[in-house]
């Protein structure tokens, strides 16, 4: 399979297929996502501090979100694991250690399916949830509403491509050879066009919605997962601050004294 | 010792009548906006009855405050820092709207625009949630006065564990009856569980005054905060996605004028100064093991503002002068620590509240009249105090984690002061040996009885100032004339409501009263940046955005309203 690659980068015919739209849509588009995404994330972040938060409707309803929200977020922390396996580690390393194509192959369509049909099962209630509860439906604004939609497309269509390689079996597409190296090579600011181009319509159409994905994520309530709190494992528990700090910084300072630092005791 | 300033507030319970005006000026001035419509971060509540949100003290369900464990070390009792991490995508015990009640308005413009017909108009009730019709069944105050005590007077926590360990049985039969008002804000304490429970760091307490709040620029709406806080004083703000708490009328504060609920209070029972206490005490005092020392453990951390050591601590930590003078005369220090009638709200949550109850002494003394004795001799009281064991241990529940020996001497001390001044007032020579019989002496009882019957407005609320150097730092003057648009001009923000800079509080209170004060249209809409305010609908027509627009043009609608 290794020689597929090398096939696409000798063979003339590969170059010839390629055309602007490859160039355009795998050469261009994701330097423009990556430059919405953190532009906007660093102007929000500037601008809209107070709008930037969760806005959960749990006090509304918690019985059907008790069940569809964790089921939707770990659903999704494993597929954001599984994204970087398969994309950042590249397969001669997997097969260093001795892991066969195959055992790697079953073992992320396994944990990848469940982790996908989770996600999307969880959406799915959150969904039903947000139209049928009254006070639900009301808090939510145009902007939730196209944010699901392409949140709820990108999975639909992630869990396509892997549906789709369980009933292809062996004669699936192997998309280590073809999206991850066109993954990694966006970061060497050296993209492999022809590598991509060469995945088919399924991952072409996963990546597209992923990429408008993380083009709205700035603009919409999603930006509370980059203020995922982890930080709150590490600092002190009393937090004091002075009011003089209040408007010369408006950055946050732990400014736990170390005596109620109940952890440390 | 590190000595720090904390502004605290004594309520005398005696004196509450339970008229609700705290609530509802506190209303006015802080949460009349749209996401806290049912958001009281003060509220009164009827004891025995179940409180508000209903049942809060129940902590075996809510999780509220803190717990020592094995190894006698202070944690969440909702659990720690992990677990609350797994906790963030469905809060896993969070009070609901239905334990807080459904907020809702009348629909008044039927009053006035019905047509001619057999009927009497009525302002059916409407939900402000789902701006639907709605059946009210419970609100902030539903068992105000022990209404519906029959019925639920059992559900009362406090009631709950006082029939279990004792056997006689509260009678909520309305001849057996003993009541009170409890007035309640956030206490904000000196070991805070909200603040340990906010995975953002978003809520601090301020190093000058020790008040508690929430930074409403780096919440991110875990909800955390309201499952930590044991008084349930920390409300989720659902339009807005933001915790907001009582915020001990900074902005009042700071320049040296009261909180609203205590400057509206009828009564004239709040009390307002400082204390001075050493931070490097509390961890240390919070995790006392047994529950009913935490009283003690507290008295220790309040540090005497006479004393030469404390005062030079306490400047060695930057505390101006003033603020040390304004801690002598401290109202609250005297009550709470030198006359010892002043008493922590459930302490055994280990959070060291800093707001302080004076218990009432009006159920014994009503029973005792009532029962054809005299209620102002103090050998009387005494003996009624020691035999009336239900009063004494419902409020030991409250406010000693069970020690009842404690709510008795302070009851005790409460009674003779009544006797004592009696004595004086009817022109006998003073009875030392009624003060006596409570560890004080005439003249100290005598300064009690001022400062808790006759003290004036200066002398209940010692507010020391923030200085005026610091001046462009207040956190909410020092914006608000700058605030961009200024007033009635914010636009809604493109990124759902609400988003965008913050409106200060001050700002959006004044414009939404300004509306409905001078419009002649519905006071709702445009200076809500797209948030529906129903608080302050006034029943003519349906502000935008509260219904989905459908039907007919509103000129087509108007035309046929006037068809006869």
């Amino acid at each position: 399979m290794p020689a597929l690659n090398a096939a696409l980068a000798t063979e003339p015919g590969a170059a010839v297929v390629l055309n602007s739209w490859d160039t355009v849509l795998w050469g261009v588009l994701p330097y423009v996502m990556a430059v919405v995404l953190v532009g906007g994330l660093i102007w929000r972040y500037k601008y809209d501090q107070f709008g930037w938060t969760t806005r959960s409707s749990q006090l509304y309803e918690s019985r059907l979100l008790r069940i569809a929200s964790p089921l939707f977020h770990f659903g999704l922390l494993a597929v954001i694991a599984g994204h970087f396996f398969g994309l950042v580690i590249p397969m001669a390393w997997t097969q260093a250690v001795g892991m066969s194509q195959e055992f790697y192959h079953f073992n992320a369509l396994l944990v990848g399916g469940i982790a996908g049909v989770a996600t999307l099962g969880g959406i799915a209630l959150l969904i039903y949830r947000r139209r049928t509860t009254g006070p639900v439906f009301m808090a939510t604004t145009k902007n939730d509403k196209t944010m699901y939609v392409v949140l709820t497309a990108a999975i639909v269509f992630g869990l396509w491509t892997t549906l789709a390689s369980i009933f292809e079996g062996e004669h699936g597409h192997n998309y280590r050879e073809t999206v991850a190296p066109w993954f990694r090579s966006l970061f060497i600011f050296q993209p492999d066009i022809a590598a991509m181009a060469a995945a088919p319509f399924s991952f072409h159409l996963h990546t597209l919605v992923g990429m408008a994905l993380f083009v709205i994520w700035p603009f919409t309530r999603l930006v509370h997962a980059f203020t995922a709190p982890l930080h709150y494992l590490f600092r002190p528990y009393i937090v004091y601050r002075s009011r003089d700090r209040e408007t010369k910084g408006r950055g946050w300072s732990a400014v736990g004294t170390p005596d109620r630092d109940t952890r440390n005791r | 010792m590190r000595v720090m300033a904390q502004m605290g507030m004594v309520m005398n319970l005696d004196k509450c009548i339970g008229c609700h005006t705290c609530s509802v000026t506190c209303k006015q001035a802080w949460t009349n906006r749209a996401g806290t419509e049912y958001v009281w971060f003060n509220n009164v509540e009827t004891r025995p009855g179940q409180g508000y949100p209903r049942r809060y003290e129940d902590q075996d369900r809510w999780r509220g405050g803190w717990d020592l464990n094995k190894r006698g070390k202070l944690v969440l009792k909702a659990g720690g820092r992990v677990r609350k991490m797994f906790g963030l995508f469905a809060s896993p015990v969070q009070p609901e709207l239905k334990d807080y009640y459904e907020p809702w308005t009348y629909d008044y413009k039927t009053l006035v625009d019905a047509p001619l017909g057999d009927d009497f108009p009525v302002a059916r009730p409407k939900s402000l949630i789902t701006g639907e019709d709605t059946k009210i069944t419970w609100s902030a105050n539903w068992d105000d006065n022990l209404g519906g005590s029959a019925d639920n007077g059992h559900l009362d926590p406090l009631v709950e564990k006082v029939r279990r360990e004792s056997e006689d049985k509260i009678k909520f039969a309305y001849e057996q009856t003993f009541m009170f008002y409890l007035p309640r804000i956030c206490e904000h304490c000196l070991n805070p569980s909200c603040m340990a429970s906010c995975p953002s760091g978003a809520i601090y307490k301020r190093v000058e005054d020790g008040i508690v709040l929430v930074d409403q620029d780096k919440c991110r709406g875990w909800r955390q905060c309201v499952t930590g806080c044991p008084y349930k004083k920390i409300y989720f703000n659902h339009k807005t996605g933001k915790a907001e708490k009582c915020t001990f009328c900074y902005p009042r504060v700071e320049v040296g004028i009261p909180t609203v609920c205590s400057e509206t209070c009828v009564g004239r029972l709040r009390y307002l100064g400082l204390f001075l206490y050493d931070a490097d005490a509390v961890t240390a005092a919070a995790s006392v093991t047994d529950p009913q020392e935490l009283y003690d453990a507290q008295m220790d951390v309040l540090l005497d503002p006479n004393d030469p050591a404390v005062q030079a601590a306490a400047r060695a930590q930057d505390i101006p002068e003033d603020w040390i003078d304004a801690a002598r005369r401290s109202p609250v220090y005297a009550l709470a620590k030198v006359y010892k009638v002043a008493l922590p709200l459930h302490p055994e949550y280990r959070t060291m509240p800093m707001v302080w109850y004076v218990p009432p002494l009006s159920p014994v003394v009503d029973l005792l009249r009532d029962q054809g004795h005299d209620g102002e001799d103090h050998a009387n009281l005494f003996g009624a105090i020691d035999a009336l064991r239900i009063p004494v241990e419902y409020l030991a529940e409250l406010f000693t984690a069970g020690d009842t020996d404690r709510v008795t001497m302070v009851l005790r001390k409460l009674a003779a002061m009544r006797s004592f001044m009696r004595g004086i007032s009817l022109g006998n020579d003073p009875d030392e040996s009624i003060p006596e019989a409570v560890g004080m002496d005439g003249q100290t009882m005598y300064e009690m009885y001022r400062l808790m019957a006759i003290a004036k407005y200066d002398e209940r609320y010692v507010i020391p100032k923030a200085h005026v150097e610091q001046a462009h730092d207040l956190e909410e003057m020092g914006c608000s004339l700058d605030f961009d648009g200024g007033p009635g001009m914010q636009d809604s923000s493109p990124f759902g409501e609400a988003s965008g800079r913050p409106v200060p509080v001050a700002v959006d209170t004044f414009n939404a009263l300004k509306d409905r004060q001078t419009t002649d249209e519905i006071a709702a809409g445009t200076s809500l940046r797209g948030r529906v305010n129903l608080l302050n609908w006034d029943g003519r027509g349906a502000p935008p955005g509260l219904f989905p627009e459908k039907g007919p043009e509103p000129d087509t609608l108007a035309a046929a309203e006037d068809q006869p």
